[in-house]
């Protein structure tokens, strides 16, 4: 037995949060309900193929209209998706769902449930789209000291700098990037992929500049660039470096 | 309450020993009661360097373990009354060392001294990291070379997010550079940094700057803090530096070879 497995335990449970759309009925008629998810399915087919779901009919058993749980579901697996939870279901429902082994989740709370408008074509909007909004403002983030040798700075927005990045540190952001110090140090904006992201510095002696993955290594940057303030962008996947006037 | 000031620098051989006995004993001179400890448990030289070596009963880690008192483990200076020396243990290593020992002796001492001294280690380990966490003041060693100053550039990150003054988030440590070993002949030749480049990577102020010398070797091997050597310019640089942390002030010497002036003929003629 190797060290590695001699360490490591065979399993480990941990947890994990992922978008998964959400089906929203607010009628209880499968004809309707069929011929809609079939006219969407057409326009990305792709897209919908073996898609995981969860049920949601908080709209229907707000308006106490009974929905038969089992066809519903019976339904959706013959279109090929994958119902992998329900949520907003009355007592019967939720039995239902049981012997279908499907799992009940928790409601949403109330106030995001009455914030849906109810009018709209059902599978028009989904939960997923929900939880991509942040909840509150991600706050940029400023840094007036200096950023030393082996430090490291995440920044969730921007990220200001006011004194020297050491040769060494490393500052990140998945925003855009100031640097009003010497920059000797690595520096990657757009770090979650964002490819219109900028590096500013007021003196670029960079180890390393990279914008949403793409990098240049301090060999690769000119000379007439180093030691000047600059701009650096990101065009056609190549990193491109102006001088700030 | 006594100050406790951390003689560190990330790389080895720079001089750290060297200070912590000049500071000490500076500081002692002036009249303030001081200690000064060797944290390089395994390796101890401090010792040595304050001609003390001969004195040794107990030591740092025979006081962490509680198998003497701390008044036991102290070792008075013959040269000046308000300095003490607590040594460390030659035959354990920086295993040794546990946080909560370390809390307790710099407490005690605190009550009675007003400057503690801490001779870290090198390196960024464990030794390191205990000399400087109960920090008030440090003082970054760096020499006039690219990976001593890349190695203090760590230690001060390191000061700045690793010690009880930042997990507290009370007022960061003072941070104090001192260049050492610094011969403006060389800088002039290009073979150095010069204190300016080394002021611009690092960002910080400078306490001031000691100069290459023959004193520094021949004060250590009698076991003489070099400090005690008026005449050598090692010697005027370190009183400087102590006279300048005490808040006098003082213009900074031994960066050009001009500015030697008087003291400067007097030491090359030698």
């Amino acid at each position: 037995m190797d060290a590695l497995t001699q360490h490591k335990p065979a399993l480990e449970f941990k947890s994990t949060t992922i978008n998964v759309p959400t089906l929203i009925l607010s009628s209880p008629n499968l004809t309707e309900i069929e011929a809609l998810l079939k006219q969407k399915i057409a326009q990305a087919p792709e897209f919908f193929r073996h898609s995981p779901l969860i049920l949601d009919l908080q709209a229907l058993s707000d308006h106490q209209q009974e929905l038969d749980c089992s066809e519903t579901i019976r339904l959706l697996r013959n279109l090929d998706f994958l119902p992998i939870g329900i949520r907003g279901a009355n007592m019967a429902q939720k039995e239902e769902a049981a012997t279908l082994n499907i799992p009940v989740l928790s409601n949403l709370p109330q106030s995001s449930a009455a914030a849906e408008p109810p009018p709209k074509p059902p599978v028009e909007k989904t939960t997923a789209e929900k939880i991509d909004e942040p909840t509150k403002p991600i706050e940029n983030m400023l840094i007036n000291h200096p950023v030393r040798s082996g430090q490291q700075v995440y920044s969730k927005a921007d990220l200001i700098v006011t004194a020297t990045v050491s040769a060494g540190a490393e500052i990140i952001a998945e925003g855009n990037i100031h640097v009003y110090g010497s920059l000797r140090g690595k520096a990657l904006a757009g770090a979650s992929g964002n490819s219109n992201c900028h590096i500013f510095c007021s003196d670029l002696q960079a180890e390393l500049i990279s914008i949403a993955g793409t990098y240049q290594v301090s060999d690769e940057i000119s000379d007439t660039a180093k030691n000047t303030p600059v701009q650096i962008s990101l065009k056609e996947q190549s990193l491109v470096i102006n001088p700030l006037k | 309450m006594g100050r406790i000031i951390v003689i560190t620098s990330g790389k080895g051989g720079v001089g750290k020993t060297t200070t912590s006995a000049a500071i000490a004993m500076g500081l002692a001179k002036k009249g303030h009661k001081t200690v000064v400890i060797d944290f390089d448990v395994g390796l101890r030289n401090l010792d040595l360097v304050m001609g003390c070596e001969r004195r040794v009963v107990y030591d740092l880690i025979n006081v962490i373990n509680e198998e003497s008192s701390l008044n036991q483990a102290l070792i008075k200076d013959k040269r000046c009354n308000q300095l003490f020396i607590l040594p460390a243990s030659q035959t354990r290593d920086k295993d040794a060392l546990s946080q909560e020992g370390i809390e307790k002796i710099l407490n005690q001492l605190k009550k009675e001294f007003k400057y503690i001294v801490c001779d870290s280690p090198a390196g960024i380990e464990r030794g390191a990291q205990l000399a400087m966490y109960f920090a008030d003041d440090a003082f970054v060693v760096t020499n006039p070379e690219v990976s001593s100053v890349r190695d203090s550039d760590r230690m001060l990150g390191i000061l700045a997010s690793k010690s009880q003054r930042a997990e507290n988030d009370e007022e960061p440590i003072q941070e104090y550079l001192l260049l050492s070993r610094y011969s403006p002949s060389r800088v002039k030749m290009g073979e150095m940094l010069s204190v300016e480049d080394v002021q611009e990577i690092l960002s910080m102020d400078l306490l001031g700057v000691v100069p290459e010398s023959q004193a520094v070797l021949n004060a250590s091997n009698k076991g003489i803090p070099v400090i005690l050597d008026e005449q050598s310019d090692a010697g005027q640089a370190y009183a400087d530096i102590v006279a300048r942390y005490l808040g006098e002030e003082r213009e900074h010497r031994f960066i050009d070879e001009e500015k030697k002036g008087l003291f400067g003929k007097l030491f090359r003629s030698k």
